[in-house]
């Protein structure tokens, strides 16, 4: 089963390393990963989509409490969480006509043209993981040249924080 | 006052109390012993091999419980380190170790014995730090002693650039110790403590499985008072032997791979098991699915990482043991299973640990020898591989930090250096250090320390011209073929003893070992017995890999 975990560290040199390194060394898996400035000066917040089952999902979550930088860990279930996944897709474009189909779905999935040539236009498309793949199977037929995605990341809904 | 990077490292070590330092020097780190030479509140022991400083910095902190400290250079220097910061991690042993690294705006240029030394430490340190503003110096410095002693004990590596040792700061150590990342639950949860001792109550078949938690937690005596109430039988694991008396009636000896049977057997039979301070190693459950098949556990431990890692765990309690069996006695009952100590008593009787007694000098006689010569007051320091095992087997520990050995990472090399560093911690005891001619061999150079410094030491040889853990399996394993496992060509360890100004003699006999040791005593100097012992003996009985731990190699019924 997937899980979406948010831990919250200490923004020092090599605080990304230590957690990634954590995943590697004890076999445990990252999908995702998504690290930025947290609501406090000091503290980075790094989301990370893992698999596993209870039972490894227990481990990461006493395993990364072990790492001193590290200050809070909080799993974020689905049903109670915001997610979002931001994606920059190229894709070329052969005609005119072309380029008219695309920008008209782009138009209808909600996505955004942020560069256009004569050969390519970039879409930028935010959601969840799920809506960006749809999407990306539908960009398919034009001919994708290049992908970038963020990797998701999550709040929980309602007023609750994970640092006091 | 304005202090100099190396003057505030030097500062913080005499507040820590550090009585002792092992180190080299080298390039990066010269400001360091430049500030050293001059004025310093700590001894200084030049060993001949940085491995050689962070063991004894272990065998330091082992025998004393307080943080050993060292000192390398960058680069391989600091690599050096590597392998006896690994050892103290995987048995959470409390040290600190400095090391000098290249100039900061060299860092990162491939620059002359730079090494990125916290990447390469990352996953064998509890943490650590490259200080590059002297003005967070002293801050680390105690935040490392305060990660290296607290919660569950482990290295902690401070690499330091050669300007910032240079550099000058306002000096300030702080009171208290600001570490919002690292707070171990120190108080077990009353109602988990009250949970298992209702289990122990109902229990029929209670054990108490005990591991270097207790000896780390300084709760042997907590230990010892909760046995006397509840009658409860103990095994110990190799970190946890001394934690409690082995000439106690209720005491099992060291369970796992070349545990007693009696010991296997009772956890296999067992509808509890306690567990105390341990981490369910490889070595102690064998076969993890056939691993008690009738119990329930609980579990106590201060990392509650390790609670559930390998085993399924009914009672799990996260907390300091000797906090924990303080509270766990409150609540307990007096017992006495008599049905469950018959049959330990019985299996104690009928499986005892054998061997050939006959007039070869063989290595279980001389740790039987070895204990009532001592009567157990001694430390005593192994290496790795058999002759660790016959001292687990047959010296009778009955004290705390009285057995210092590599048991997480089974490192050859250790027992030397760690020796030095335990006499140096604990100038009035005996200790005597027990290697094999493969593990002795690996930091051999170390002689020189001990003799140099008048290390008192009493070293003993199990000389079978063998790696012989790796002869024994391969003996049962893989067809007697002894690939790269004869040592042809070792030195007469004795000769060599004296060669660096010590004592040294070479025995083969039954005889003359009870000779040989009363003189290594009398003579209050490094004392060096070379034992040549059959190369065929082994260790037994033995759990075979993949077996269930009650399915022993070498059983013998009496």
């Amino acid at each position: 089963m997937k899980h979406t975990i948010a831990i919250l560290v200490k923004d020092h040199p090599g605080v990304l390393a230590r957690v990634s390194s954590l995943f590697n060394r004890r076999r445990f898996n990252i999908d995702s990963i998504a690290a930025g400035h947290s609501e406090k000066k000091g503290i980075t917040r790094i989301t990370i989509v893992t698999e596993g089952d209870e039972h490894i999902l227990e481990q990461i979550f006493k395993q990364l409490n072990k790492l001193v930088d590290v200050l809070r860990v909080r799993d974020l279930p689905r049903e109670t969480s915001v997610e979002r996944e931001l994606a920059l897709i190229k894709v070329s474009t052969k005609s005119v006509d072309q380029r008219t189909e695309i920008m008209q779905l782009v138009d209808t999935f909600r996505g955004h043209i942020v560069d256009i040539d004569k050969q390519a236009l970039t879409i930028e498309i935010t959601g969840t993981q799920e809506k960006i793949n749809a999407k990306l199977k539908l960009l398919e037929s034009f001919g994708i040249l290049e992908i970038a995605r963020t990797g998701k990341i999550s709040l929980s809904r309602g007023a609750q924080r994970i640092l006091n | 006052m304005k202090l100099s990077g190396t003057e505030i490292i030097v500062e913080c070590l005499h507040r820590e109390k550090v009585e002792v330092v092992f180190g080299i020097p080298g390039g990066a780190i010269m400001p360091l012993y430049d500030t050293i030479y001059q004025k310093a509140s700590f001894t200084h022991i030049l060993t001949k091999h940085e491995q050689g400083a962070v063991h004894a910095a272990d065998g330091y902190a082992r025998a004393t419980g307080k943080v050993g400290v060292c000192f390398a250079t960058s680069g391989p220097g600091a690599t050096n380190l590597v392998t006896g910061l690994a050892n103290a991690y995987l048995d959470s042993i409390p040290i600190v170790a400095f090391t000098g690294q290249v100039i900061s705006p060299y860092i990162g240029t491939d620059a002359f014995q730079e090494v990125d030394i916290t990447g390469i430490t990352l996953p064998i340190t509890k943490h650590n730090y490259l200080v590059m503003n002297v003005k967070d110096l002293a801050v680390t410095i105690k935040e490392a002693f305060f990660l290296a002693k607290n919660g569950r004990p482990g290295p902690v590596l401070i690499d330091l650039p050669k300007d910032v040792q240079l550099a000058q700061a306002e000096f300030f150590y702080p009171e208290k110790d600001k570490c919002p990342g690292y707070r171990p639950t120190l108080k077990g949860n009353l109602n988990q403590i009250k949970k298992a001792a209702s289990a122990i109550q109902k229990a029929k078949r209670p054990i108490i499985y005990a591991g270097g938690g207790i000896i780390n937690s300084n709760a042997s005596e907590e230990l010892k008072a909760f046995v006397q109430k509840t009658n409860i039988p103990v095994t110990t694991t190799l970190m946890g032997l001394g934690s409690f008396p082995e000439e106690h009636h209720l005491a099992l000896g060291m369970l796992g791979m070349h545990g007693t049977y009696y010991a296997n057997t009772a956890m296999s039979e067992a509808d509890l098991v306690i567990a105390l301070g341990t981490r369910f190693d490889d070595r102690v459950i064998g076969n993890a699915q056939k691993f008690c098949p009738e119990a329930q556990f609980i579990h106590v431990d201060i990392d509650p990482a390790e609670i559930g890692k390998n085993i399924r765990i009914d009672i799990p309690i996260v907390g300091d043991l000797k906090y924990v069996l303080t509270k766990l006695l409150q609540f307990s009952e007096n017992k006495l299973e008599e049905e469950w100590l018959t049959r330990i008593k019985d299996l104690k009787q009928r499986y005892p640990l054998k061997y050939k007694r006959d007039d070869q000098l063989r290595p279980q006689y001389i740790m039987e020898t070895l204990y009532q010569l001592t009567k157990g007051d001694a430390i005593i320091v192994t290496d790795v591989g058999q002759h660790q095992m016959w001292v687990a087997q047959y010296y009778q520990f009955s004290n705390p930090r009285s057995l210092i050995t590599s048991g997480g990472l089974g490192t050859m090399g250790f027992g030397l250096p760690a020796a030095i560093g335990a006499q140096i911690g604990c100038p009035e005891k005996r200790v005597i250090c027990v290697a094999g001619d493969g593990g002795f061999q690996m930091n051999i150079q170390e002689l020189a320390t001990a003799i140099y410094n008048k290390i008192p030491l009493v070293v003993l040889i199990m000389n079978n011209g063998y790696l012989g853990m790796v002869r024994q399996w391969q003996e049962l394993f893989f067809g007697k073929r002894y690939s790269q496992t004869c040592l042809a060509g070792s030195p007469d360890f004795a000769q060599v003893a004296q060669v660096y100004g010590g004592r040294g003699v070479r025995i083969s006999s039954k005889d003359d070992f009870p000779v040989a040791l009363a003189q290594a005593f009398s003579e209050k100097t490094f004392f060096l017995i070379d034992c040549l012992i059959p190369s065929e003996e082994n260790v037994f009985p033995m759990v075979a890999p993949g077996e269930p731990i009650n399915k022993m190699l070498g059983v013998n019924e009496s």
